[in-house]
């Protein structure tokens, strides 16, 4: 070999030149959503700022007075009890109906469907987690709101309306009168919840070792006694988060409760009141309030407590979830 | 005598009736996942149905007239498609990025669980919070600087329209991209990188050459999901930028680009949520149609992504 061989050196590339801004940039990029999070935070705040001090919080939490547009005798006065009985309440409706459908469709498409029926389950689940919330409060209004309020309808003082009446499905005064209301806004929200349980809860289901599951059969047991006493132990974090996510989702969301709940300021008394959300008061006054004035910085409030409602949830439910990777990890 | 000729390992009363229950449960199950597809696909027939009468290619190409009582749905359809680019040319960029910074640079420390921490809250940040954090921060903060900044006076200045509309609903987004796109990337075994850093490569050149080629495809998924999430969200559009009614032209260039950076825009989840609850005496047929067709293109979109992966994981090699 001769003795000096001229290294042959790479060309200095473009890419080589981009590299280290590049590298800062990516870094950049990688703090976005901790930027994100914070602007939110900040320009919230700014827009409540002013009204923080000057609320009346303790009317804000215990009253259901919300007088926006205050009249001669009538001042104005934020107490938004009802609006948030009526998020707490279609959630909770949303839930009874969701966690069980949700954990039930989970359990059959980890556990028990196999080949063509598991794939076109889990397509239909991913098309429901699609279908945009405008178009879920469009259904609720105008397909499922009619079928309620036809059930649900009867005259004062006949039979059914005397059933409905003891059952707390209607109001005193007989059959409800809008098929928008706490029951229809409190299905739909289930039917948009429901597939966040469903994928999250089979992620948990398939998180537990196949080992447990061997070990149960082993014994004897068949796939129902496994899944019953063996993989809902097992997964109980996973499934409980599943759920906290799936009620952030019903929290948090907004276009649909508009169109479906009915709409109105009131504690409801029984299921097919209507009612109205946080969300839904802060997207339908926002257009019509003056920027700056109380109004105005009360529903940024409202944004405020949502904001920190579903934040919380979330995370907590995120946080199960890495606990339960980590725990399956050691 | 007949106890010898019994089979011994035939199931006795206690197994016949745990089969019986399993069998039963099974039902119950199966019942549960149709509690969730049929009435999908009965709403879905009924909305078809119902705006059959009024679907047609006129529909798409035409104008709304007439508060959205007559008309077609082109102004609104042409919206939408500039909101998801506008959405898209900011959140794609950044939220890859940020997915390969954090699976790719950041060390397994407090920094990263930080970060971890804000997408999950940023994804459940509602979609209404989100409409308030584009009036205050790009609507109301940013457009006035901007316009101080460019000189425009009067007339010539940007309003609420495309622009902070796409900022709001790119945020919106964000935590979408960043964790598909860092499931794409996990997806990359680690050997290929090692295989490439023992090669004396550096970690920018193994990204470039290495993870980014084999993940593209995995990306794709999740960009057309934020496609289909962008294309039909209203609540993050209502204050920042999106109108019920603005008069665009019927023909030419103009019927293409109708909308600049700085002006109010139609879009379709905009159209039907005014049209379907605040305009009187509104067509019955005209509002399923437009739900109707903003259902197919979400479905649409979305079958692209499905379609996507099946083939991807067909192809799969490692």
């Amino acid at each position: 070999m001769p003795e000096n061989t001229p290294v042959k050196r790479r060309k200095f590339q473009f890419f080589d030149f981009i590299e280290k801004p590049m590298e800062l940039f990516i870094r950049i990029c990688g703090w976005s959503s901790i930027i994100g999070i914070a602007t939110i935070f900040v320009f919230i705040f700014k827009e409540a700022g002013p009204m923080v001090p000057r609320l009346d919080w303790v009317e804000f939490f215990t009253s259901s007075r919300w007088i926006p547009n205050p009249a001669p005798g009538n001042p104005a006065s934020y107490g938004a009890l009802a609006l948030i009985v009526g998020t707490f309440g279609t959630t909770f409706i949303a839930l009874i109906i969701a966690v069980p459908v949700g954990l039930g469709a989970a359990v059959y498409i980890g556990e028990f469907a196999t080949g063509k029926v598991k794939e076109t389950l889990k397509v239909v689940i991913e098309l429901l987690a699609a279908i945009p919330s405008i178009v879920w409060g469009f259904i609720g209004l105008m397909v499922l709101g009619p079928l309620v309020k036809s059930i649900f309808t009867a005259a004062p003082g006949s039979a059914w309306s005397k059933i409905m009446v003891t059952l707390q499905l209607a109001s005193a005064d007989g059959g409800t009168t809008q098929g928008t209301n706490l029951l229809t806004g409190g299905i739909i929200l289930a039917l948009m919840s429901v597939p966040v349980i469903v994928s999250l809860s089979e992620d948990a289901l398939r998180a537990v070792p196949d080992n447990f599951r061997e070990a149960s059969l082993a014994l004897g047991a068949n796939t129902w006694e496994t899944v019953r006493r063996v993989l809902f132990p097992a997964a109980r974090n996973g499934l409980l988060a599943a759920c906290l996510l799936g009620m952030g989702r019903a929290i948090g969301e907004t276009m649909a409760v508009l169109l479906a709940t009915g709409h109105s300021n009131r504690i409801p008394e029984a299921l097919t009141d209507p009612v109205r959300t946080m969300t839904a008061t802060i997207a339908a006054e926002m257009g019509e309030c003056v920027q700056g004035d109380d109004h105005y910085r009360v529903l940024f409030i409202l944004g405020i407590v949502l904001f920190v409602i579903t934040c919380a949830v979330n995370v907590a439910g995120d946080l199960i979830i890495k606990g339960v990777k980590k725990a399956n990890k050691a | 005598m007949e106890t010898a000729s019994k089979n011994p390992f035939a199931p006795g009363e206690f197994e016949r009736k745990k089969d019986q229950a399993l069998a039963h449960r099974k039902w119950v199950m199966f019942g549960f996942c149709m509690l969730l597809v049929l009435p999908l696909i009965a709403i879905l027939v009924d909305i078809f149905w119902k705006a059959a009468p009024v679907l047609s290619f006129d529909y798409l190409t035409e104008n709304p007239t007439n508060k959205g009582k007559e008309g077609g749905l082109w102004a609104p359809l042409i919206g939408t498609f500039y909101l998801v680019i506008g959405s898209l040319l900011v959140v794609t960029p950044v939220g890859i990025l940020a997915a390969i910074y954090m699976n790719e640079y950041a060390k397994d420390g407090w920094l990263n669980r930080t970060i971890g921490i804000a997408v999950t809250s940023l994804a459940g940040v509602p979609s209404i919070v989100h409409g308030l954090f584009g009036l205050g921060a790009f609507v109301l903060a940013m457009l006035p600087g901007f316009n101080a900044m460019l000189g425009l006076e009067g007339d010539e200045k940007w309003e609420a329209g495309l622009l902070t509309a796409s900022l709001t609903v790119a945020v919106m987004n964000l935590p979408v991209i960043i964790t598909s796109t860092r499931e794409a990337l996990g997806a990359v075994p680690q050997s290929f990188r090692e295989a490439c850093w023992n090669l004396g490569a550096t970690r920018f050149q193994t990204i470039r050459t290495i993870v980014l080629p084999n993940s593209l495809s995995g990306m794709l998924t999740g960009i057309i999901l934020v496609v289909s999430r962008a294309a039909g969200e209203t609540a993050p559009i209502l204050f920042t930028g999106a109108t019920f009614f603005k008069f665009i032209a019927d023909e030419g260039v103009e019927k293409w680009f109708p909308y600049g950076p700085g002006e109010p825009f139609m879009a379709m989840s905009m159209h039907l949520n005014i049209i379907s609850n605040q305009i009187s005496q509104m067509p019955e047929n005209m509002k399923f149609g437009c739900a109707a067709v903003l259902i197919a293109l979400i479905l649409i979109i979305n079958s692209f992504s499905i379609a996507l992966r099946v083939w991807l994981r067909g192809r799969k090699r490692w």
